[in-house]
Order: C-alpha cells, then structure tokens, then sequence
C-alpha cells in the first residue's frame, strides 16, 4: 500500500534539474504583453490629479489604465467588495496600485510606471493601535467578545494576579516566487487563467466579475505554487484580474508578475497583534481565571481578518483548560497593506498569547514552566472519543445566502446557528465551548521530556547561568493544540475528478492546489492506495476550475483532509465498478474482489491492474468518476463564540535551547527537540518537512523577521536585504523532529492529521527560550516582544538588569 | 559590446549585447531557459544562481545581478547543465531527491547549483556554501543532509570538464569598445588601459562586481551610458603580502579576501565569511566595496583600524591617502573624476584585529553596527588603539576620542569603562530600520568591553557554545 510511505515529491525530479514549470515559465505566445501597477507612494490621500502622459508614451506601451477605464466593476476583495483593483480617487496605503501599465515586456512596464506626475492631497494616516482605536477606525462595528464563566470574578478569588502586555510583529510571507498570472483570451469572450493561487476558484469568481461574463466563461488553472503559506489566498487576484482585463482589452495574452520590492509593498502580511492579558492562579499556578484584549491592525481592507482574528481568538486558550476566560478582539482598520492570511490564520498570536501568560505565571512562582504547563493541560483523551463525529454523515442542507463571495474565508457565516452540540455536564470545554475529546499532549510532553532529557539539560543550564558570564542560555518548552477546520463551516467540502484510462493509468484532479506542501503526493498515495497499484500509475495534473468546481482555498491545513477523502471516494466509486463487473463475470461476490500488488483477484482468478480495466472497458462500464466530500459534526456561531467549529485538533510540543549574548542581545538556536501529532501519517517523510519548515518558519517569525513601516505609513523592509527570514545557518545544530506514534479519534483520510499550520506555532519555543536565558540576567519578568531582534533582546536585559 | 561565453558547453557569440543585459533576463526572456529562477532580483536569495568558471575554477554568482559582458571568456552552467546529458543526475540532485530537500521547489535550481559548485570545488562548509540560498519551506535541514550526503560521492566526469571550461585564448582577446546602439561599453585589459579610458570618459560607470551597481539597474531602472567593466583588468586582481606590506589590488573579490585574511586577521576573515555570501563574495571586490562610499561597507572599518592605506590613479598620476580620509562626509568621497581606487594596503602586524559585525541575522545581512578594533597591549598598558565602526554615522569612521582614552591607560576594566563613556564625543548614530541610535551606540560601547573579555579568554559569542 502506497500510504504511509515516505515517497518523495511528485515534482522532485523536476524541481532538482529546473524543468519544474511555475506561472512565469510557461511559453508565452510571442505577442504576449506584459504588465505593471503604478504605486502610491502616500499611504492617506484623494489623488488630486493624475498625469499619465509620459507613461503612455514611453517606448513598448500598449495602453494605460486608471480606474475609470475599466469596462466593469473590478473588486478583488475575497470579502467585503472593498478593494478596487486601481485606487477610485482615494488612497488607502503607499504601495497601492493607482494604474495599470501594459506594454511589450516586463522591464519596459516596469520603466513606464515610473514616469507618472501624480498628486495625491495627503490626509494624515491612520497607522498605530492608538491612532485607530482613537478614531474607531475598525471592522466590524465594535470589539467581538466571547465569554466562558466570570473571568473578572474568578481572577478577584485567586491569591496571584499578573498583567501584561505581549507586542508581536506581523510577517512577510516571502514565498520566493513571486506573484505571478497570465490570462490568454479565448474565443467568444472567454478567459483562462494560468495563476500562482492557492484559491483557483475565486480567481475565476473575481475575473468572471471584473470582465462581465459568467463563471463558465472562465477556467483558472493552477499547477504548482513557488511556495503560498497564506499569502497567495487572496493576494493572487489583483494580478489575475489586471492580467484579464488587459487581455479583454488587447486579445492579447497578458503576463504578470510582481518584481519582489512591488509584491512586498503591495500585498498583505501576516496580523501583528497586541495582547493584554490578566490572569489569576493559585499557588501552584493552576489558573482560574483570564481575560485577554487582543488587538490587531488589519490594514486598509478586510480582506481575510475577521476570520484571522476568530481564529486568535479560538487559540487563545491554546493547550489549557481555562475555567473562567474573556477575550476582548479589536479588528482595527489603517492605512497600511491589508494583513492576510499567513500559515496559521491569527491562531500562532492566539498561542503566543497564552504561552506567555503560563511563561510569566510560571516566573512569578518560581516554578518549572512545564511544570505549571502540564498543571492546566485539558485532561487527556479517552479511548473513545466522546461526543465526536458519529451520527449523521450528511446532516439536512444549510440555507446558505447567495452572497458573492461563498468560496472565501473572508465570507461570514450569516445567522447564529443555535447552541451548538449538548454536551455531558462533565465535559471540558474550549473557552468557545467545544468539548476537548482528543488531547494528546500528556502522552506527547512526556515522551518529549524524556527523549531530549529537558530535566538534565535545564539544570545544565541553570548552572551555566549561574557562572554569570557574558553569554547566557535558555531551555524552553511549548506545545500547541490546533484546531482543524475552515471556520466558516461551509468551506469544509471538496471535489475529485478521477479518469482511469484503458491502459491502467490513472489521471486525477481535486481541488486543492499544490505550494510544496506535498499535497498531491500524498492525494495520489490515497488513490494508488484504494486501488491496490503502485504510485507510478498515477498522475495529478494542474488544478482546473473546469475539471472540479466550487473549490475552496487549499489553507486551513485542510488540503489532504478534504481532498485525500474527495479523491478516496471517486476511486471507490470507479473500483467498486470494476469489482461488480469482474464479480458478475466470475459468479463471486462483488466484496470478495481485492484490488492489491498491482493485481486484481476475483473468484480465483488474478488479473494484472490493466488487464482489469481493459476488461471493464470492453465491458462499457465508466471509468470516470468523481468525489465529494464535506466534513461532518460542525456547527459554529461565531458571534457568539459558540459552538464545535473543527473536526479535530492537532497537536505537538517542542523544546528548545539558545544562546544569548547579554552584552548586544544577539542570540543562536542551539537544540531543538519536536514530537508532533499528524495521526497515521500519510507520508512520514512529508510531513516531517512540514514540521521541520514550519517549526523554523515560526522561529523566524518571533526572531530575524522585522516588518519596519515609517511615520508616514510607508514600508521600509520591502526586500530581502532589509527583511530577514531565517538562513541556512539560523537552523539549529541539533534538530530531531519525531512523529507521534497515534492516529486520528476522528475518522479521517487513513486516521492522518492535517500539518500544515501546526508546526509554525512550536517556533514559540525558541522565543520562550530566549525569554529564560534573559531571565538569568535579574529578577524582573523579561516581558520580551516579538520579533526578539538583537536590539529588542538586549533592550529586554536592560530592563531586567536595571528596570530601564 | 560582442561577447563570448559557454553556456552548458556551447559556445554563444552574441553581438552588441546591452551592456546592463543580466544573464538571467537574457537566460529566461532570450534563450527560454527558465529553470534558473527570479526570486529577488537583488542577489539576496540565490534563486538565480549559476555557476561560472574561469581561470580561477568555478564559483556560484548571482545571475540577477550579472551583466552580460562580465561574462565574456568564461563558462557558464545553469541547472539545466547539471545532470548528465544522457539525464544521470548529479549526486547533489539525487541526494536532493533522496532526502526531501526540495518542497515548493522554486529555490531549488539555486540551491542546485550552489551545491554542484561547492561539490567541485570540495567545499564542505554547507552552512557557509549556502548563506546566500534562502529556502521558505524546508527550515533547511533536509538540504544539509543532502549535501552531506552528496559530499561523500565523487564529482561525475562530466563535471571534471569545468575545470578546464573556460576560455583562455578568448580571454585574453577581448573586446574593446564600438559603437553599439544601446549604450557606451568598455572592458580594459589592464590598469593602464583603465586609467586612459577612465580619464577619457570620467563620467563612466565602473563595474567590478556589479553587486551594488546591479541594483541600480535591476531597482533604480538606471540607464547606465557609458560604463566600463573592469573584469578584464587581471592586474588589479593580486593580493601581495609582502614582509612588511599587504597590498591589495582593487579587484581582489572578496572570497580571495576572505581566504587571504585567514592566515594574517583571522577575526576579519570570520566577519568576511558574513559579508553577503558566497555568490556575492565571488563578485565583489575590496575596491568597489570601498569605492561606493558606503556607511554600512564591512571592509572600510576593519581596514581602517589596520591603518590601510588607499592608493587612488588618475592617468598616469598616482596619489596615496589613509583610508579614513578618503571618506568625506555621507555620499562624498575624496576622488576626483576619472581617478579610481587602485589597491589599498596596510602594514603587516601582530593581529590584535578583532571585526564585529551586529545585525538582526548572522549570515547575508548589512551590519547595524560594525565595529573593528585593535588594540596593541604592552606590558598591561594600551600601546596603541585604532578602533572604526561602520553603520555608526554617514561613513566609516574612527572613534578618536575612544582611542584617546584608551592611550596609555592601564589595560584594565576601569579603563575599558572609561573609554565607553568617550563614545558620545565619537558618534551620534541615526536609528532606521535596521537598529534605534540608542542600541547603535549603546552596543558599540558593549564591543568595547566584547574585545576586552575575549583578550581575558572569556566565551563572548554565541557561536562558541553547543547544546
């Protein structure tokens, strides 16, 4: 069987010798034009005049388009139809697209852009937390709170109260390709477009719109991705729909793709957050109550952030069972990019939070933060999973509005939906009312524990912290507990398309997109798998809007739950054809026909796998077939912050160990230990990439990764030589990452967990560990902010060395 | 300007190229050969990297800040020409493979070919070799056991060729300057040719390495007209340590820099190995990293406190002054038109160098702060103290009143505290976003106290310790 196999990449081969083909690497018909925005370099203004004159006649210009000029409604917002392709008169952040340049080739649209005389009437921006709350500017109409118990009360009978405050940055995804589409007009008006898209379907949805034919007027097609992580959920449609239009406009094929400075200044980041916290426990750290305020600057649209900040609020609890919480969510709106998704969707803020509130409970009793960790941990799973999944598979149909943007995260769930799934009195519950039926982290922490021998190694380094030189080092543990599931309940469903053809080979398609990750891989080890033939008959090729529909974004971590399930179920349909056709002609039983080791048994008989499907085919049965899936036992309202809104959760725990420099605040990863929760793996080799990228995409995150914006709302680290995402010597030297001997309570695609977003949030590990070598320098908690730069470490020592 | 290059063994001619053509455009856009990738456009992520050999054996360069004419007589091999002809894959691409080191995929042909050239070259510092690779999914570690695999198998005799790839007779042809119709190009064989071109054209753009210059063209959208490429002047390229002199010819690149101050500053050859990465090291060179003026150029403050010497040419006419002079103000250089930085050299000494560079990540990142020091100890007393600091104000510059205090003290923690205080008389540094004046100055005091425990044998920086 093909699955739980450590196969490599579907695309490693082509990967290794560059025959690997990403959007701006396929052949081009020769009269291709290519294309460019022009920026706002204001970030808060009304374009008072706009002189495009010398950008239309600069050499290789085909044509020049303001916003007026285009023929319909262009919106790319996945959510509140609040982003106009080109700015209408007002500017909402410096780096937004003003105009659109098409011309012969990439460099000379880029030149072109660049000689526009624009004069925009600047209007002081709205940038910092306080400037928006001071002005309201926000989504939605005030803060969303959710509430479990009295947390005010709770707190007041606790002998130990500690508040504080946790700034942490946001994030520039840096995929290393780039934004990038290409649109080639067909006949009769119809379009298809080639896009870098984790969301292949909305690119359709928002192109059909802005070039005014239905959606069957356009086929979008993705087949891989230089990387997405988030930032290709919704960010790709800018550069779809400009390439659309210009291609309406033209009959000519039109490319784009965003130098890398354009694509920093110009598309969304990760939420930086601000969270408040207060939090009282006892004695031995058992909280009893918490209250949260979680602030965070979405930028100038709403692009994906009432979801994100759900999500960090939804996490805000991470791994702990907290018996009285409040959490207070400020969704601010600023003149700056429009934060997006980002792997993790607001939950690694959520966790962050949480785990700093545990990290300074633990400081101010002087206990052993695992210690007071494992105090609150939700009680571990039964053997059966308790009010889970079981009943019906296919509830009764929701009423769904017609709204226009079904097939994204940014949508919001229209109505409260009742109370939510009963539960037993004893149950313990998420703050947002969710029994906890499946938490692993007992088992996961000790084994950890033991394995890397945190107690030996916390006391070495306690020890050599006692020494009290210039270089100090810190241990730290961390776990996280994800939830596994698109929020927005009715994105939770996928499609497959299967063909086998008659020579035993087998093509198919879903409709999850393929960044890295190794969706696909795994996806074709569940279909080598159902029919019993080795992986090399299968091929997935590019994912297609006209092969399966309606698809959601590939994010949430869900790609290989759904579409592995979708995938499952079209082979199944096509075997179990086989299996009654070959069954009808052997006079056995259609349940007795195995399909293993390449071969078909039926009666006695043994069949090569093509000779089977030639059989089939003479016999006229259909070898086509697809698959649906949705996930069952969901029902969230999340106004109210109620309700069972995942599946499942996943979960890991990791320690780390660092060195700091107390004199300049500079500081290595030295060890880090992982053991993760991804079920029954579906590829084991796959899945410790994921674990091993995220975990160091996370450190990098709270570390190296500093977004700068100036006082006039403008980005200053806009390339790689100012942004630092880790480098290869950032990787700690030891680095063992094991998976977690389990499978799924839940009945998933072969009892495996999702993990693509998980991982990301053990990174916290290393910032905490940072945190408890600054704390050997004094007394003071070091209340560190992320990302710990050298400076912001340093600054940290100052205050636990001398309270400045 | 007409070229000769082999690209994957063929030999290309191509007549009047642009000279700001990149190779990476010309290899994408020109030739359709799309598997060396656009990740940054700036040399900082080594998608685009290839390998170029010459007479001085194969190095990775950044083919987004390559232009087109820097490659006349050399060979060059994208992904495309690493496997085999016949499809063998090379070790680092089967260990690739073997060991999941590749997901998106999309800096792998980078990684590729970095790996192919280290592996040639028989370089196993992967963590140096691959500074200037960044990779967003993998985290890194599946690419290191690649290499440390690949390491242990022999290079493939298809790749032996490289080393005898490049083209001697056409190097040492060359073209000279026509009359294109893009744009003015030179490419002297030598110093003397450069200086009577140079004088001749003063409002040239010289072109070593194109690491700072590339992105005038490939960001700033400058149109360059006329320029000359020095990659010719093989004169310029000697490192000459002499019993009493180092000297140091401007076109030296820094990986030459970096292996020759190995075994006379080794604490500079550290910081070097941190100065860009290998694909920029194998372009830049010591003069134009001196040239451009900089603040935030590593070279200048180490070279500083060394008392370098700078010697400057215009035509026949040579002129030497102390490195720290030739720094005027922000932006402004003692140079006239025409003239150019021929060589710098110090004297050889004891090294008491000790070159610290702060920035938010170790490898491949402009320094915050650098701060180069060297102080001569006699007999307990501080003898002498030449101490400069990049990233500190508008140039390179000597901290005169820290070295004043330090002067004839006793070599002891009151003096090194001090001499700390002096540090406000010396600098008053800007904040931007690399680092807030307060830590700028504030931790240029703390390296103060960094050379005086690492001269009292005490563990001083975070690469000493392991888990």
């Amino acid at each position: 069987m093909s699955v739980a196999k450590p196969l490599p990449h579907d695309s490693a081969r082509l990967h290794v010798t560059g025959a690997a083909r990403y959007v701006d690497d396929i052949p081009v018909p020769a009269d291709c034009l290519h294309l460019c925005f022009g920026l706002s370099e204001i970030a808060r203004g009304t374009v008072a005049e706009m002189d495009l004159s010398a950008v239309r006649a600069a050499p290789g210009v085909v044509a020049v388009l303001a916003a007026q000029d285009l023929p319909f409604e262009t919106d790319v917002s996945p959510s509140a139809h609040d982003e106009p392709l080109l700015a209408d008169g007002t500017v909402h952040y410096a780096g937004q697209p003003l105009f659109l340049v098409v011309a012969q080739s990439h460099l000379a649209a880029r030149r072109a852009a660049r000689l526009v005389r624009v004069e925009i009437e600047a209007q002081e921006p709205i940038l910092t937390i306080e400037e928006a709350l001071a002005a309201n500017s926000r989504f939605e109409d005030g803060p969303r709170i959710w509430q479990k118990g009295d947390a005010r009360a709770a707190i007041s009978a606790t002998p130990h109260v500690i508040e504080g405050t946790i700034e942490m940055g946001g994030q520039e995804h840096f995929y290393l390709e780039g934004q990038a589409a290409l649109a080639l007009p067909q006949d009769n008006g119809d379009m298809v477009v080639l896009s870098s898209t984790q969301h292949p379907t909305e690119v359709q949805h928002k192109v059909a719109e802005a070039i005014g034919v239905p959606m069957h007027g356009v086929r979008v097609e993705t087949r891989r991705m230089g990387g997405g992580f988030g930032g290709k959920e919704s960010q790709g449609n800018a550069l779809a729909v400009a390439c659309a239009v210009a291609a309406r406009a033209t009959g000519r094929a039109c490319k784009m793709r965003y130098d890398r400075d354009d694509d920093m200044v110009i598309t969304g980041k990760r939420h930086d957050f601000r969270i408040t916290y207060r939090a009282g426990f006892d004695d031995e750290g058992r909280i009893k109550g918490v209250e949260f305020v979680q602030y965070t600057r979405c930028g100038w649209s709403q692009d994906l952030s009432l979801p994100v900040a759900d999500r960090a609020m939804l996490h805000a609890d991470n791994a702990y069972l907290l018996p009285a919480c409040r959490i207070e969510s400020h969704r601010l709106r600023t003149n700056m990019q429009s934060a997006t998704a980002f792997r993790g969707f607001g939950g690694p803020q959520g966790v962050l939070g949480i785990e700093r509130v545990l990290d300074h409970v633990a400081h101010h009793l002087g206990r052993d933060p695992v210690a007071v960790r494992v105090l609150n941990y939700y009680a571990e799973a039964h053997a059966e999973a308790a009010g889970a999944s079981g009943g019906d598979i296919f509830p009764q149909e929701e009423a769904v509005d017609s709204a226009p943007d079904l097939a994204s995260r940014g949508a919001v769930a229209a109505e409260p939906r009742g109370d939510g799934p009963r539960l037993p009195e004893t149950a313990q519950t998420t703050p947002y009312g969710m029994e906890v039926a499946d938490f692993e982290l007992h088992g996961i922490t000790r084994e950890l524990l033991r394995r890397c021998d945190y107690a030996g190694r916390r006391a070495s380094v306690q020890e050599w912290n006692a020494r009290g030189g210039v270089i100090r080092r810190g241990i730290a543990f961390s776990p996280v507990k994800f939830g596994i599931s698109f929020t927005l309940t009715h994105l939770n469903q996928a499609g497959a398309l299967v063909h086998v053809y008659q020579d035993g080979s087998v093509h198919l398609n879903h409709g999850g997109t393929e960044m890295g990750q190794g969706l696909h891989q795994k996806v074709a080890q569940v279909a080598a798998s159902r029919f019993g033939v080795d992986i090399s008959r299968i091929r997935i090729t590019a994912t297609d809007t006209g092969k399966v529909p309606n698809t959601s974004a590939t994010a949430a971590s869900s790609g290989s739950d759904l579409n592995g399930m979708a995938v499952r179920a079209a082979c199944d349909t096509i075997r179990d054809r086989i299996a009654v056709f070959l069954a009808e002609r052997h006079q056995a039983d259609p349940h007795s026909v195995i399909f293993a080791d390449e071969r078909v048994q039926v009666g006695g008989e043994s069949y090569d796998f093509a000779e089977a499907v030639g059989l089939a085919y003479m016999g006229r049965v259909s070898l086509s077939a697809t698959g649906f899936y949705r996930t069952p036992g969901l029902e969230w309202d999340r106004v109210r912050g109620h309700g069972r809104p995942f599946f499942y959760f996943a979960h890991g725990a990791a320690v780390s160990e660092v060195a700091v420099d107390t004199l300049t605040g500079e500081h290595r990863l030295l060890r880090v230990d992982i053991l993760h929760d991804c079920g029954q793996s579906l590829n084991p080799a796959i899945d410790i990439g994921q674990i091993e990228g995220g975990f160091v995409q996370g450190a990098g995150w709270l570390t190296s990764e500093e977004l700068v914006w100036d006082d006039k709302g403008v980005l200053r680290t806009h390339a790689p030589s100012t942004y630092k995402i880790p480098a290869c010597s950032d990787r700690p030297d030891i680095f063992n990452v094991t998976l977690w001997d389990g499978q799924n309570r839940e009945d998933t695609i072969y009892r495996s967990k999702a993990v693509g977003e998980p991982p990301l949030m053990l990174g916290v590990s290393a910032f905490l560990a940072i945190g408890d070598a600054i704390a050997s320098c004094g007394s003071a908690y070091p209340a560190l902010d992320a990302p710990a730069t050298p400076e912001r470490v340093w600054a940290a020592i100052q205050r636990v060395r001398h309270g400045v | 300007m007409d070229i000769t290059f082999l690209l994957n063994g063929e030999t290309v001619t191509l007549p009047d190229v642009p000279p700001t053509r990149t190779l990476l455009d010309w290899l994408r856009e020109d030739r359709r050969m799309t598997g060396t990738k656009e990740g940054c456009n700036e040399g900082d992520c080594g998608a685009c990297s290839v390998m170029v050999s010459d007479a001085d054996g194969a190095r990775a360069l950044n083919a987004c800040i390559l232009f087109l004419p820097q490659l006349h007589g050399k060979a060059v091999r994208t992904v495309e020409g690493i496997a085999a002809p016949d499809g063998t894959l090379h070790p680092v691409q089967q260990a690739m493979i073997d060991h999941h080191g590749s997901q998106c995929g999309f800096c792998t042909p980078g990684f590729i070919v970095t790996m192919a050239t280290a592996h040639l070259n028989g370089a196993r510092d992967h963590d140096v070799q691959l500074a200037g690779n960044l990779c967003r999914c993998t985290g890194y570690a599946p690419i290191i056991r690649a290499a440390e695999a690949a390491a242990e198998q022999p290079v493939p005799e298809w790749m032996q060729h490289e080393k005898s790839f490049f083209l001697p007779e056409i190097s040492s042809g060359g073209a000279g300057g026509r009359q294109p119709p893009v744009a003015q190009s030179f490419r002297p064989r030598n110093a003397d040719d450069l200086a009577a071109l140079y004088t001749a054209w003063s409002g040239a753009t010289l072109i070593a390495g194109a690491t700072d210059v590339g992105l005038w063209v490939t960001k700033q959208l400058r149109e360059l007209d006329p320029v000359i490429f020095l990659g010719g002047c093989d004169d310029l390229k000697h490192i000459e340590i002499a019993d009493e002199t180092v000297h140091i010819g401007a076109m030296v690149d820094m990986n030459a820099m970096g292996a020759a101050m190995e075994r006379l500053h080794t604490s500079y050859a550290a910081m070097i190995r941190r100065y860009g990465s290998v694909q920029v090291r194998g372009a830049a060179t010591v003069g134009g990293n001196i040239a451009n003026g900089s603040p935030i150029g590593d070279n200048p403050p180490a070279l500083i406190a060394l008392g370098a010497t700078l010697h400057l040419r215009k035509g026949d006419t040579r002129r030497d002054v102390p490195l720290e002079d030739f720094f005027v103000e922000y932006g402004k250089q003692d140079r006239q038109p025409g003239e150019f930085v021929e060589a710098v050299s110090f004297r050889r000494q004891p090294d008491r160098l000790k070159c610290y560079k702060l920035s938010k990540r170790f490898d491949q990142d402009i320094s915050a702060v650098c701060g180069c020091f060297d102080i001569k100890v006699e007999n307990g007393t501080v003898a002498g103290a030449r101490i400069a600091f990049g990233g500190m104000a508008g140039i390179p510059k000597r901290a005169a009143h820290v070295e004043a205090t330090l002067t004839g003290q006793r070599w002891t923690p009151d003096t090194i505290a001090a001499a700390q205080a002096a540090f406000d008389a010396d600098f008053a540094p800007l904040s931007d976003m690399r680092a807030s004046a307060r830590y700028r100055l504030e931790t240029a005091r703390a390296l103060l106290a960094r050379y005086f425990a690492e001269d009292m044998g005490e563990t001083v920086s975070v690469r000493e310790v392991s888990a």
